[in-house]
């Protein structure tokens, strides 16, 4: 089937399988920072916005992804850039491979709880797995992010 | 010193945390056949038949490989230098299934789609053979993994008729005379899970051919050189015929230091001569890789009432699953990387087996049997601490070298260079409340906190084995490109490297380029395992720098028409005693040009006679339900003695991500298999490793020493930051609940049912 998926504001028309995976899509159309983990919505790694709330793009089908606004990292380089810098001053993007999931939640986050305590970011962002740095780092920085004025 | 010892980005952060396609995935051809591996659904089969005719009529189906037509050159995927102490048990298709997931068919197709169509279709005719499931009952049972015993290249007792593919002894003094004089003593036998590696990027590979008829493989890989000499064996072809390219790596904690995926788009692309790739799922990447080998240990050690641990023994049998890499190797950490922890050693023993099972292959992670032994005698070491009525820490003070000292049962180090494991000790306990807080505490809400430690070492690189070679060039306009073969695989070595070669060279970071890995252009290096890179090719890099130096003084001495002791170099300019002055950026645009041609390269190589280790003393306090036993981890105050840390920023993230998998392993992460031999924990929803809620709050400090053969006085700090979490958090539970857990992982219903 041809759908019609926007993505970081430009429109991508496809010819899909049905079952192809939002995934799969957004790697097609060159949005290669969103990464798979585990095939099995446990990971993180392959969030992206649709609307502009998270989703995992590995149980999304594109199907049902047609007509909506999905954001990739891509998209948002500006706005991450305030986080990232914290997180590259802690070295807590250590390998790289979970860091573009992770920073789509951290920004939406951000949007969307003021003032969370570390139990509510770490509820907020349990889905996001990292086997490198023991969280830690990702946490001095993400307090850091969250005092920055939006 | 200007970088060295600071915190400083690492210089590939900027890529990775905007997404850039920098792994192997985002750089592999759209055009592409795509692999899909048939694998056994049998623990233990011969493949009687094996029909692909109705596969191989799926559209876009290029090639099927199985045991009829594949290469049956042997090889073993051991990421070790060679000659490998792993046996050389594997074929790329053999005809016999050894665990559930051998590979009993390669396809390769068009599309993903196709693949797996054709995957479906090929007919395998088994005969089921008897399995052996538990590695307890391998070492002469009847039936027999592996029935050719004509590959072993391993020297340590390959025995593949008694399912052992090692198996040795090792003594210090008399053991069973100093045991005997023990007023204290315990005998203890541990278990231990084969641990997952679970970095996040899974097992990826993609090849195509050169057009000089050579192969090129783009890997996820620790050791691109090991995987060179393992594509050429396995395909019987010249080493010359094949290149390996690393691009960024997506962790690897040592399951990369095997290869895995490489075999089969090497193969793919070389019989097709297409560009081919095979990425892991998440399910192979569990269930048909490498893991942690699974342990028993059984310890005695006993002390004086002093304290003073005078007879260890360490009994070790070892799961290497259905093949043997790593097998011969892992094993002797269990010993040699705990046992010279205790300096008041007169009587030691190191007793292992090493044994096959249809089970998936165990090779390296992190610690590499150093967090099996570690566990095993600190946890009977914290009973003896115990039994004797001296406090842990106590205890552990009054037993461990001092700087100078003469270290026992190591293998390879004598004398102890550096040390800060005391202070790792008493910085720990003040972090932790060690002194301040009861060791054993119910809460309001009925919960009970307890806290334990242990300490433990691991070693920089492998002593008279690994070696690493380096290439500094200086660029026209006065930069320098460092040529590496260590592959950063997250951990940051690029970044360290430079930070050395700035303060050496005495300029900014900005004027250094890190290159890494191709191995037709990166000089050899066996690649990032067995924490070597910062100790072994951080020392070429030294290595290098000195000898750039000296070039460059040759070079402006001759260029300046004045003695070469007379001048100075600032590393901005070479200065003359009359006060002349030649700029490095007017040098080095001179050195590339004209008739005078002399571009400077400083190559280096080191290899180290011996291992310096690194130390750590880790401190847990946690709090178990007693009604539910489920047991959070509290802190974590983890103290490291790395030498000097080259990054700080790095060296802490490193310790509190092997802190957190320590955790993992402590208390979360268990393989299950079903009856029949399939591996059930083979995704994240059965396998858990920690999350931001399971960590609890990590604290790291570092106790520095300054190691005298190292960089900077650096030691290594990959692996020795898994090992102490378990047996502390062991004994933290046991102090909270009087349950002391043998068996890892700590689960509630160990601690519940424990309980009286």
């Amino acid at each position: 089937m041809q759908i019609t998926i926007a993505i970081n504001g430009k429109n991508y028309t496809r010819l899909v399988d049905p079952d192809t995976t939002l995934y799969t899509f957004v790697r097609d159309c060159g949005c290669y920072s969103v990464k798979c983990g585990c095939e099995t919505t446990n990971c993180g790694l392959c969030t992206v916005w649709m609307d502009g709330t998270p989703v995992l793009s590995c149980s999304v089908l594109a199907a049902r992804a047609a007509g909506h606004e999905i954001t990739t990292l891509e998209g948002v380089l500006e706005e991450s850039k305030q986080f990232t810098d914290f997180l590259a001053a802690e070295g807590a993007e250590q390998c790289g491979f979970c860091s573009p999931g992770f920073i789509m939640n951290v920004l939406a986050m951000k949007r969307e709880l003021s003032n969370p305590t570390e139990s509510e970011i770490q509820q907020y962002l349990s889905g996001n797995l990292c086997r490198c740095t023991g969280y830690a780092g990702q946490m001095r920085a993400i307090r850091k992010y969250m005092e920055v004025e939006a | 010193m200007k970088y060295v010892n600071t915190a400083v980005k690492k210089v590939d952060a900027d890529a990775l945390v905007q997404g850039k396609p920098v792994y192997t995935d985002d750089l592999a051809p759209k055009e592409c056949l795509i692999i899909k591996l048939l694998r056994s659904p049998h623990a233990h089969a011969k493949i009687v038949d094996i029909d692909t005719k109705i596969a191989e009529k799926v559209p876009g189906v290029e090639l099927i490989l199985t045991c009829k037509n594949a290469p049956r050159h042997r090889f073993t995927s051991a990421g070790q230098t060679y000659p490998e102490w792993s046996p050389y048990d594997r074929v790329l298709c053999d005809d016999t299934m050894r665990y559930v997931g051998d590979v009993a068919a390669i396809v390769a197709a068009d599309t993903e789609k196709h693949a797996e169509q054709a995957c479906r279709l090929i007919k395998v005719t088994y005969e089921v053979l008897e399995p052996i499931l538990d590695f307890e009952t391998a070492k002469d049972n009847p039936i027999r993994v592996h029935d050719d015993d004509s590959f072993a290249k391993s020297p340590f007792h390959y025995a593949p008729e008694r399912n052992l593919i090692t198996s040795g002894r090792e003594d210090f003094g008399d053991f069973d005379a100093e045991f005997a004089k023990c007023t204290h003593t315990v005998d203890c036998t541990y278990y231990t899970p084969a641990q997952q590696q679970c970095m996040m990027e899974t097992f990826r590979s993609y090849a195509y051919m050169e057009y000089s008829g050579r192969l090129t493989l783009v890997s996820s890989t620790q050791v691109p050189f090991h995987a060179r000499r393992h594509i050429a064996t396995m395909l019987g072809i010249p080493y010359t015929k094949v290149r390996v390219i690393k691009p960024r790596i997506g962790g690897g904690f040592g399951a990369k230091q095997t290869s895995v995926s490489e075999f089969y788009p090497a193969a793919v692309t070389w019989l097709t001569g297409k560009p081919s790739k095979l990425i892991f799922t998440r399910q192979e990447a569990f269930a048909c890789s490498n893991s942690r080998h699974q342990m028993r240990i059984r310890v005695r050690a006993g002390c004086d009432t002093e304290g003073n641990v005078t007879a260890i023994s360490i009994e070790s049998l070892s799961n290497t699953g259905a093949y043997g890499e790593h097998g011969s190797t892992v094993i002797g950490l269990v010993g040699h990387k705990t046992i010279p922890l205790y300096n008041k050693l007169k009587g030691g023993r190191f007793v292992w087996d090493v044994v096959y099972t249809n089970m998936e292959s165990a090779a390296a992670f992190r610690g590499y049997g150093a967090t099996q032994g570690t566990f095993a005698l600190e946890s009977t070491v914290n009973q003896l601490a115990e039994k004797a009525g001296i406090d842990a820490a106590e205890l552990r003070l009054r037993n461990i070298a001092k700087e100078g000292a003469e270290v026992f049962m190591t293998h390879e180090i004598k004398y102890l260079n550096s040390s800060g494991l005391r202070g790792c000790i008493t910085r720990g306990m003040e972090l932790i409340g060690w002194n301040e807080k009861p060791h054993r505490q119910v809460m309001p809400d009925g919960k009970i906190r307890g806290m334990g430690m242990a300490i433990c070492m691991q070693g920089s690189g492998i002593a008279n084995v690994d070696t690493a070679s380096v290439e500094l060039r200086l660029e026209d306009f006065g930069f320098y490109t460092l040529m590496i073969g260590a592959t950063d695989m997250g951990t940051g070595c690029d970044t360290i490297f430079a930070q050395m070669v700035a303060d050496a060279m005495h300029c900014p970071m900005e004027k250094i380029l890190v290159h890494g890995v191709d191995t037709d252009v990166s000089p050899y290096d066996p690649g990032s395992y067995a924490s070597a890179s910062t100790y072994v090719t951080g020392m070429a890099v030294v290595k290098a720098c000195e000898h750039m130096t000296e070039l460059i003084l040759d070079e402006a001495a001759v260029r300046m028409n004045c003695p070469r002791e007379t001048l100075s170099f600032d590393g901005a300019s070479i200065t003359a005693e009359d006060g002349t002055i030649l700029s490095l950026d007017d040098l080095a645009s001179a050195l590339v040009a004209g008739p005078k041609t002399h571009q400077l390269v400083a190559t280096a190589s080191h290899g180290s006679p011996i291992s310096p280790p690194p130390f750590m003393a880790g401190f847990a306090e946690i709090e178990t339900d007693p009604e539910t036993g489920k047991t959070d981890v509290i802190q974590m105050v983890g103290v490291v003695d790395c030498g000097t840390p080259i990054n700080r920023a790095l060296a802490r993230v490193q310790t509190e991500g092997g802190l957190s998998q320590g955790i993992g392993f402590a208390l979360f992460e268990n393989v299950h298999y079903q009856t029949n031999g399939k591996m059930m924990t083979d995704n994240f929803m059965n396998y858990k490793i920690p999350t931001r809620m399971d960590t609890g709050e990590i604290i790291v400090d570092f106790s520095e020493s300054y190691e005298p053969t190292g960089p900077y006085g650096a030691k290594s700090i990959g692996e020795v930051v898994i090992n102490t979490p378990a047996p502390a958090i062991v004994q933290a539970v046991y102090e909270a609940t009087g349950v002391r857990v043998t068996s890892l992982p700590i689960t509630p219903e160990k601690i519940l049912m424990g309980q009286k």
